[in-house]
C-alpha cells in the first residue's frame, strides 16, 4: 500500500517520537497507573495480591508515623524554599567582575555537583555529638553538645540544613544567569526614578528575574518532595520515625527489612503523587499559557 | 548591571568585598575542607580523637590508595561509568528525535505529548518504584546494569525532550523550510541540517545527565542488589557501614566518588550551566 | 559424518553440563571474622569438589536484610544465609525455601543439632541448617569493676547497686548504640524473660498478650529503674552498635548488653582479655527459670535454586563437625552441632556453659515476633529509652499494631 504525501507527513513526527514515547509509556506512565491500582491491594511481593478496597488509606489515616511524615513533608516544603532567597542573596553577592570571580562562582556551585550520598555522609559527621565540627564550635561558646540526628525536635531541621546547601547553590546559579540578562536600560531608568538598594531590587530587578524565580521554586519544590537520599544516609527516618518523610516511609514500607507491604507503600506513594500533581498542574498551566502567547 | 559594580563604590567597600569573598567561600565550603583534611590524616589521629587539630602526619595518597586498591570502590566506579555512559547516550539520542518532532511538526496531539513528557519528569520516584522493579524483574534485567540503564533512559528522556524541543524551537525555521522546498527528505533535514546545529544542546544535556545519573542513589538501591553491579553511590553507603568510624577512609572514598562529576563540571562548565538554567532567562 | 556430529553434540553437552555445575552462594557478613569463616567454608568445599564452580557473593549485613527479598523472587542463588524462626516464616510460607528435611534425616542432624531443631522447623519440616549460634549477655570492663569495687551482680538488686556505684564514680553503667534498633530488642527480651519468663515471651511475640498488660508494664518498671536514673549513655540513638562500643573502650561506660559477636570488635578496638568480662543477665523475679537469647545463623536452599543437588552437598559440608568446629573457631561463636568442638576462648566457654544450663533458648525479639510487629516494637523501645515519660502512649500504639498484625 502506498501512502499519500499527506499521510506520510502526518506519520513522520510519530516515527521520530516512537522510541521516546514507547519508553516513556512503559517506564513512567504505565507504572503510575499500576501503583494507583496497587494501593487498593494487600501485597507482600511474594504471594498474589488481594483486593482490599480503601483499607490501606484507612490505615494511613490512623498511622501515627504517616502523620509525622506528612507533617515533616510540609516542614521540608516550607524551609527548603529558603534556598530561593538564599540563592538570590549569594548570586547578588557574587555578581561582580573582579579577578578570579569565575572560579569563586564555580566553587560556590560545587555542593550541587556532589552526590547527596556524599553530602549526607559529610553532614552526619559534621553533626556527630562527640567529634563533629558543629559541637566543637558550639563548645567554644560554652554550650553542651547536641546530638542533632538523635533529637526528635532537631533532626528534621538538621537534615533540611544539609539539603539547603546544594539547593542554595542550584538557585544561585539560576539567579546568576538571570542577573546576566537583566537589561541595563531598565536599571538605569529605575535609578532616574530614584530607586536604590532594596527598592531597586524589589521593584525593578526582581520582576525581571521572574523566570529564574519560577524555575528555582519549581526545582526546589520537587527537591523537597523527593527528599530521599539524605534521609536514607543520615537517619533512615529515626530516631523512632521522627525524621520520616513520605518518600522514605514509602520505601521503608515497600522494600525495607521489616517491610514488604507493597500495597500500603503504594498508598503512601499515591498521596505523595497527588501532592506533587498540584504543583505539576500549576507548572503545566503556566507552560500552556506561555505556549499560547508565542 | 545589578548590583552596582563594586569598582564604582568607595575604596573601603572595595576592600571589604575583597576580604569578604574568600571568607564567605571558606565558610561555604567548610564541610568539604573538613573532609579533605580528614582524608589526609593517618588512622592513628582518628582513633585518638584528633579530628580537628593538627594532623600528626599528612598522608597525601596513602588513604586514597587504601580505598582504591583495598576496597570495592574501584569496581564501583567502573559500574557507575557502565551505567552512566549508556544512559547519557540513550537519553540524549532519543530526546534529539522527540524534541525535533515536537519542535518542528504541527499536529493535533503535539502539546499533549509534550506535556506528558514534562509532567512525567516531575513525578515522585516512589509512585514508579514497585511497578518498575517488577517490570525489571520480569524482563530478567533485575540486578544488572541494563535494567537500570533502560529505566534511566526512559525517565531522563522526559527532561531531555523538554530541553531539546525548546532549543530547536529557537532555531531559525527558514532553514528547514528552505530544505523542504529543495525537496530534501525529512530524515535528511534532521540529520544534515538540524542535528549539527544542536551540538551545544547535546553537549549541555550530556554533562547534566552524566551528573544526575552518576549521583543517583535511589534507583541503584531499588534495582541493583549485588556488590558486583553496584554503582559508587550505593557502594559508598555499604562501605560506610563497613568502615565504622574510620572517617579517613570514608572521606577519601567520598572524594573519589565525587571526582568524575566535579571534573565534568569544570571541564564543561559553560554547557553545564546553560543546561541547568534553561528557561531562567526570557527568550 | 553423522557419528562426528553426535560426538560433537555430546562434547557440547558435556561442556554445558560441566558449566552447569555452578554453585552460587550468597552470604551476609563482611566483617573480618565472618568473612574469613565463609572463606574457609567455601575453600574447603572447593577442595573437596574441584569440579564445582563456586560463585560466592558476600553482602553487608544490614543491606542483605532488604536484598534477600529481591534475590529470592528475582534471581535466586543456590545457597544463602538467613535467620531461622519467624524471620524465615514469610519466605517459607510463600514457598521460597526448599524443604531440606531429607537432608536433616540423612545427615543425622536431628540428633546432632537437636537443641536448635525447633527453630529450623516450620509446618513439621526443616528448612535451614545453622552454622553458628551465640549467646547474649552482659559484657563488662573488669578493670573498671575492680577499680570502683563492685562484684559481678547475680540479682537485679545487685545490678542496681553496682550501677549506682559506677555512676557515682563518674562511669555510666551501660552503653548501647540504638541507631539500628535491634539492640533495644535485646534489652526488652532480657528484662521480659527475667521478669515474666520464657513462656510469656513466646506468648507475647505470638500476639497472645497485649503490650498494655500489667506483666509487660512490670517489665517496663524494671527498665525504668535504669533509664530514669541515667544508667544508659546519652545520645545512644546516634550510634550504631559498633559506635556504641566506643564509650566502653574509652572507659566512660562499664557494661554492654550485646551478643557474643561483639567480642572480636572489642578486642580489635584495644580491650585485652583481662579487661573484658562476661556475665549472665541477672535474675529479676526469683523462681522464674533462666531462659536466654541465643540466635542462630543458618544456610538454606531457595526454591529458585538452579543447582539443588550441589547446594545440598554444600549444606552437608557446612553441617559436618569439622567445618562447624573450624568456622566457629574463626568466628569466635558456638557450633550448633553437638559433635563439633567449642573453641577454648573464655567467652565461648562461658556462653556454652550458660546455654547448656538454660531453661530454654529464645531466638531474639525480631526473630520470634513477626516482622511488622518487631519493627513497631523496636521503634517503640527506642523511643521509650529516649523519652521514658511516653511509655503509656507507646504501649497503646503497640496494642494497635498487635490488632493489625495478628488479625
Amino acid at each position: 500500500m502506498m501512502l499519500t504525501t499527506q499521510q506520510k507527513r502526518a506519520l513522520t513526527p510519530w516515527l521520530f517520537m516512537a522510541p521516546g514515547i514507547v519508553m516513556f509509556l512503559v517506564y513512567v506512565i504505565w507504572p503510575i497507573g499500576q501503583s494507583l491500582r496497587l494501593s487498593f491491594y494487600q501485597w507482600d511481593g511474594l504471594s498474589p495480591p488481594t483486593f482490599i478496597g480503601w483499607e490501606n488509606y484507612i490505615e494511613l489515616w490512623y498511622d501515627p508515623t504517616f502523620v509525622v511524615a506528612l507533617k515533616n513533608n510540609v516542614i521540608w516544603l516550607v524551609l527548603y524554599m529558603l534556598a530561593v532567597p538564599f540563592g538570590l542573596f549569594v548570586a547578588l553577592f557574587l555578581n561582580q567582575t573582579v579577578t578570579g570571580i569565575r572560579l569563586v562562582k564555580s566553587l560556590f556551585f560545587f555542593p550541587f555537583v556532589i552526590s547527596q550520598v556524599v553530602v549526607g555522609l559529610v553532614f552526619a559527621w559534621f553533626y556527630d555529638p562527640n567529634n563533629g565540627l558543629l559541637n566543637i564550635v558550639i563548645g567554644w561558646f560554652g554550650m553542651d553538645p547536641v546530638s542533632i540526628l538523635a533529637d526528635e525536635d532537631l533532626v528534621t531541621y538538621g537534615i533540611i540544613a544539609a539539603g539547603l546547601w546544594p539547593q542554595t547553590a542550584y538557585c544561585m546559579i539560576l539567579y546568576l544567569t538571570g542577573l546576566n540578562s537583566v537589561s541595563p536600560d531598565v536599571v538605569e531608568a529605575g535609578k532616574i526614578d530614584g530607586a536604590r538598594g532594596w527598592s531597586m531590587l524589589w521593584h525593578v530587578v526582581l520582576p525581571q528575574l521572574r523566570p529564574a524565580t519560577f524555575i528555582a521554586v519549581v526545582v526546589t519544590v520537587i527537591g523537597a518532595l523527593r527528599s530521599f537520599d539524605l534521609i536514607a544516609i543520615m537517619t533512615q527516618g529515626g530516631p523512632y520515625q521522627q525524621s520520616q518523610v513520605l518518600a522514605y516511609y514509602m520505601y521503608e514500607n515497600a522494600l525495607s527489612e521489616y517491610g514488604y507491604r507493597m500495597g500500603y507503600g503504594s498508598a503512601i506513594a499515591t498521596v505523595l503523587f497527588l501532592i506533587m500533581m498540584v504543583y505539576i498542574a500549576g507548572f503545566l498551566y503556566k507552560m500552556y499559557r506561555d505556549e499560547q502567547r508565542s | 548591571m545589578f548590583p552596582e559594580p563594586i569598582q564604582k563604590r568607595s575604596w573601603l567597600a572595595q576592600n571589604l568585598y575583597r576580604v569578604a569573598l574568600p571568607v564567605a567561600l571558606i565558610i561555604w565550603l567548610l564541610p568539604l575542607f573538613a573532609v579533605m583534611l580528614t582524608a589526609l590524616r593517618p588512622a592513628g589521629d582518628i582513633n585518638a580523637g584528633n579530628y580537628w587539630g593538627m594532623p600528626s602526619d599528612i598522608l597525601w595518597y596513602e588513604n586514597f590508595a587504601e580505598v582504591i586498591f583495598n576496597s570495592e570502590v574501584g569496581p564501583y566506579m567502573i559500574n557507575s561509568i557502565k551505567i552512566t555512559v549508556p544512559t547519557m547516550l540513550g537519553a540524549v539520542g532519543i530526546a534529539c528525535l522527540t524534541g525535533y518532532a515536537l519542535a518542528v511538526y504541527r499536529f493535533k496531539l503535539n502539546l499533549f505529548v509534550f506535556f506528558m513528557f514534562i509532567a512525567g519528569n516531575f513525578v515522585p520516584f516512589q509512585i514508579l518504584m514497585v511497578p518498575v522493579r517488577d517490570l525489571t524483574i520480569q524482563l530478567g534485567l533485575f540486578n544488572s546494569m541494563w535494567g537500570l540503564v533502560l529505566f534511566h533512559v526512559a525517565f531522563q528522556a522526559g527532561f531531555c525532550t523538554l530541553f531539546m524541543r525548546n532549543f530547536i524551537k529557537a532555531l531559525p525555521y527558514d532553514l528547514i523550510e528552505a530544505a523542504r522546498i529543495d525537496g530534501a527528505a525529512e530524515w535528511t533535514i534532521f540529520s544534515r541540517i538540524v542535528l549539527p546545529l544542536m551540538r551545544p544542546a547535546i553537549a549541555a544535556l550530556c554533562v547534566l545527565i552524566f551528573t544526575f545519573i552518576w549521583n543517583d542513589f535511589f534507583w541503584a538501591t531499588v534495582l541493583i542488589q549485588s556488590e558486583a553491579d553496584m554503582p559508587v553511590t550505593g557502594g559508598l553507603k555499604a562501605l560506610n557501614g563497613q568502615w565504622v568510624a574510620r572517617w579517613h577512609l570514608v572521606s577519601a572514598g567520598s572524594i573519589i566518588a565525587a571526582l568524575p562529576p566535579v571534573f565534568m563540571f569544570f571541564a564543561m562548565q559553560k554547557h553545564f550551566i546553560a543546561g541547568l538554567t534553561l528557561g531562567a532567562t526570557k527568550g | 559424518m553423522k557419528k562426528n556430529l553426535i560426538a560433537l553434540a555430546t562434547a557440547a553437552l558435556m561442556v554445558t553440563g560441566a558449566q552447569a555445575r555452578t554453585l552460587v552462594i550468597n552470604t551476609d557478613d563482611q566483617n573480618p571474622a565472618p568473612k574469613e569463616a565463609f572463606t574457609y567454608a567455601v575453600d574447603t568445599f572447593k577442595a573437596k569438589y574441584p569440579d564445582i564452580n563456586v560463585e560466592w557473593n558476600n553482602f553487608d549485613r544490614e543491606g542483605y536484610k532488604t536484598r534477600i527479598r529481591n534475590f529470592l523472587t528475582a534471581d535466586a542463588p543456590d545457597v544463602a544465609t538467613w535467620y531461622p524462626g519467624n524471620r524465615m516464616a514469610p519466605f517459607v510460607d510463600a514457598g521460597l525455601f526448599t524443604d531440606i528435611s531429607d537432608l536433616w534425616a540423612a545427615e543425622g542432624l536431628d540428633k546432632e543439632m537437636s537443641s536448635v531443631e525447633a527453630t529450623m522447623t516450620r509446618d513439621g519440616k526443616q528448612w535451614m541448617v545453622p552454622y553458628s549460634y551465640y549467646q547474649w549477655g552482659i559484657y563488662y570492663r573488669k578493670d573498671l569493676f575492680d577499680k570502683v569495687g563492685v562484684d559481678v551482680p547475680e540479682t537485679w538488686d545487685q545490678l542496681l547497686a553496682a550501677s549506682a556505684k559506677l555512676k557515682s564514680n563518674g562511669i555510666t553503667p551501660f552503653t548501647i548504640g540504638s541507631k539500628f534498633k535491634w539492640t533495644t530488642g535485646g534489652w526488652f527480651d532480657y528484662l521480659n524473660l527475667r521478669q515474666n519468663g520464657y513462656e510469656f515471651h513466646m506468648d507475647l511475640t505470638a500476639g497472645k498478650v497485649k503490650y498494655t498488660d500489667p506483666r509487660v508494664q512490670a517489665t517496663f518498671d524494671r527498665w525504668d529503674e535504669l533509664v530514669s536514673n541515667g544508667y544508659f549513655i546519652e545520645n545512644h540513638a546516634t550510634y550504631n552498635w559498633q559506635e556504641g562500643m566506643a564509650p566502653m573502650v574509652q572507659g566512660d561506660a562499664a557494661m554492654y548488653l550485646i551478643g557474643n559477636f561483639a567480642v572480636a570488635p572489642f578486642k580489635e578496638a584495644g580491650l585485652t582479655e583481662d579487661q573484658l568480662g562476661f556475665f549472665q543477665f541477672p535474675e529479676i523475679t526469683p523462681g522464674v527459670p533462666m531462659a536466654e537469647d541465643a540466635p542462630a545463623d543458618a544456610f538454606f536452599i531457595p526454591s529458585g535454586a538452579k543447582n539443588v543437588a550441589d547446594a545440598k552437598l554444600f549444606i552437608a559440608h557446612i553441617a559436618s563437625p569439622e567445618v562447624q568446629t573450624e568456622m566457629n573457631k574463626i568466628l569466635g561463636q558456638l557450633p550448633p552441632s553437638s559433635q563439633a568442638q567449642v573453641g577454648d576462648d573464655k567467652f565461648l566457654k562461658a556462653g556454652f556453659d550458660m546455654l547448656s544450663g538454660a531453661y530454654a533458648l529464645a531466638q531474639f525479639y525480631d526473630r520470634d515476633a513477626p516482622a511488622a510487629m518487631a519493627k513497631a516494637g523496636m521503634d517503640g523501645f527506642q523511643e521509650y529509652m529516649v523519652k521514658p515519660e511516653r511509655r503509656e502512649q507507646i504501649l497503646k500504639n503497640l496494642d494497635r499494631v498487635v490488632d493489625r498484625v495478628y488479625k
